[in-house]
């Protein structure tokens, strides 16, 4: 493979843009099973907690048109546990190792990250935007006044790269993003899942526990590549784009809009290996046309 | 991708595909099962009826929009398998029971039929319960030493656990629930399995959406079950 493909991004090296996306992978254990992982960009780890979180009760997934819902509920050993058992390996590979964080409240921000500044990472994805749980999470990232708070917070003990991944359901995503680029993020990924429901006809009552749930996959792409348009012409940090990527054209639409890497994650319940045809679809489109690095078309649109 | 040989109407909404596949698969472990490309976007986890090392049988009931897209397949046509998943049932002797409702009396007969030829002496009685037409009931004949048939009432209500050694279990979780609570105020010593079918979406245990919250924390169906231990789940 040629050197087409490889992007930095806030100064970590990607041989190719495409990484998988928190919650669809776990720790990349069951998917290297499938295909030698190391052929990716990068790997987000599954969102974790300070504390290990047993999940939401109930039907946890959910399927509509084109899409899929889920309200799994940061299910996660926690911190430690993953560090004890994950982090080592996960670093050891070649790829760049993305750890996503979230929490129940700032204090859990504030000691998970200040556990895992420890330890190495490549990029610390601090998540504000999971919409599944009761308490924290995507309640930090809906204001920009209240994710400029915690990112200040989290960023004054932070000691790795910090990549602030935000909701679709923001008042003012632009707003948003430019608060958590003011406060010192490093880069922004974007976006979450959109808030939604689903109800169950029969029974009269919202199929979810949790009454509402998090839409992902295809269905959302086209509103997530119109906010990583926004937010990549609205700061000067890195973007990552997220949101239905399901073929190497839509991660190719995401480069355009102006994000640096991209992120799948419904897409890969397609098929395992659907991100190794989006790295090869995205070479060969260069190559094609004669494009000698992918920064060459980042943003044109 | 693999070949439909067969696909045929059984009894009610309840369908029989027969797909070339030289994949060992054992009772209780799955394939997720697609034939399309993208939508819709989840492939579907349907469990092993029988196979016989070249081809694999499938019993599936039409619940959706892509068993119901199954129906339409015809012999010859293409159908993208993936698996064998999960842990399957584990190896038992003695007198054991297999309990089976609805589409959960599906991985029953591979089940019988490997424990029968495992383990000749042993005695496997099964029992199928449905709430509409009774299918393929000859078939579980020939793998068993007894069967019993319920339709329309409570297959629990024809079982005395303790005659039993080991029960496996398959079906909706109410009955498996029943048939737990059974063993317990019976003081049944037979150790108890049963097969949990959850809503999947990955099947290879990365995504935690099919995780069973159970007495020994949290299992995901896809990857540490779909099989298991009867205490653990309704204990």
């Amino acid at each position: 493979m040629s050197k087409r493909l490889e992007t930095v991004f806030a100064g970590v090296t990607f041989k190719n843009p495409v990484a998988l996306a928190s919650g669809t992978c776990g720790f990349g254990k069951e998917f290297n099973e499938y295909f030698d992982i190391q052929k990716l960009g990068g790997l987000c780890s599954k969102g974790l907690t300070l504390h290990p979180c047993p999940g939401n009760d109930g039907i946890r997934v959910w399927e509509t048109p084109s899409g899929v819902m889920n309200s799994v509920g940061m299910e996660n050993p926690g911190i430690q546990h993953f560090i004890d058992c994950d982090l080592e390996r996960m670093n050891a590979l070649d790829l760049v190792n993305i750890v996503n964080m979230g929490g129940h409240s700032e204090e859990d921000y504030l000691e998970g990250v200040a556990l895992l500044n420890q330890y190495p990472l490549d990029l610390l994805e601090l998540n504000i935007s999971c919409p599944n749980t009761k308490a924290g999470c995507m309640s930090f990232g809906l204001q920009a006044e209240v994710a400029r708070d915690i990112v200040r917070k989290v960023r004054a003990v932070c000691k790795h790269k910090l990549v602030v991944k935000l909701s679709p359901n923001a008042e003012n995503i632009t707003a948003l993003a430019r608060a958590c680029e003011e406060e010192g993020a490093d880069g922004l990924s974007l976006t979450n899942t959109y808030q939604a429901m689903a109800i169950d006809i029969k029974k009269r009552k919202p199929v979810f526990e949790n009454l509402y749930a998090g839409l992902s996959g295809p269905a959302i792409k086209p509103i997530s590549l119109r906010m990583v348009h926004q937010v990549a012409h609205t700061v000067s940090i890195p973007v990552m784009g997220i949101g239905g990527i399901a073929t190497w054209q839509d991660a190719i639409e995401f480069i355009m809009a102006g994000a640096s890497v991209v992120q799948i994650g419904a897409a890969n319940f397609m098929d395992p290996r659907l991100c190794l045809d989006v790295i090869d679809g995205m070479e060969k489109f260069l190559e094609d046309n004669h494009i000698e690095t992918i920064s060459e078309i980042r943003g044109i649109v | 991708m693999a070949v439909i040989l067969q696909n045929r109407l059984v009894a009610d909404d309840f369908w029989m595909m027969q797909v070339e596949a030289d994949t060992a698969a054992a009772g209780g472990q799955f394939y997720m099962l697609r034939a399309w490309e993208q939508y819709p976007v989840l492939s579907r986890p349907i469990s092993v009826f029988d196979t016989d090392g070249k081809t694999v049988r499938f019993l599936y009931k039409v619940v959706g929009q892509g068993t119901e897209h199954f129906t339409t397949l015809k012999p010859g046509d293409q159908i993208k398998l993936d698996g064998p998943h999960g842990n399957g049932f584990p190896d038992a002797q003695g007198n054991i029971a297999l309990v089976g409702g609805g589409v959960g009396i599906a991985p029953l007969y591979l089940l019988a039929k490997e424990l029968k030829k495992r383990h000749p002496d042993s005695t496997v009685d099964i029992y199928l319960g449905f709430s509409g037409q009774p299918m393929l009931v000859e078939e579980y004949e020939k793998t068993a030493d007894r069967v019993t048939v319920n339709v329309g009432g409570f297959v629990t209500d024809d079982i005395d656990p303790i005659q039993y050694d080991v029960i496996m279990t398959c079906g909706p979780e109410i009955m498996m629930k029943v048939l737990y609570k059974k063993c317990v105020d019976t003081s049944a010593k037979a150790k108890v399995y049963v097969s949990m079918e959850n809503r999947m979406a990955c099947g290879i245990g990365a995504c935690l959406v099919c995780t069973c919250k159970t007495k020994s924390g949290n299992k995901r169906a896809c990857k540490d079950g779909p099989v298991m231990e009867g205490w653990e789940v309704f204990g």
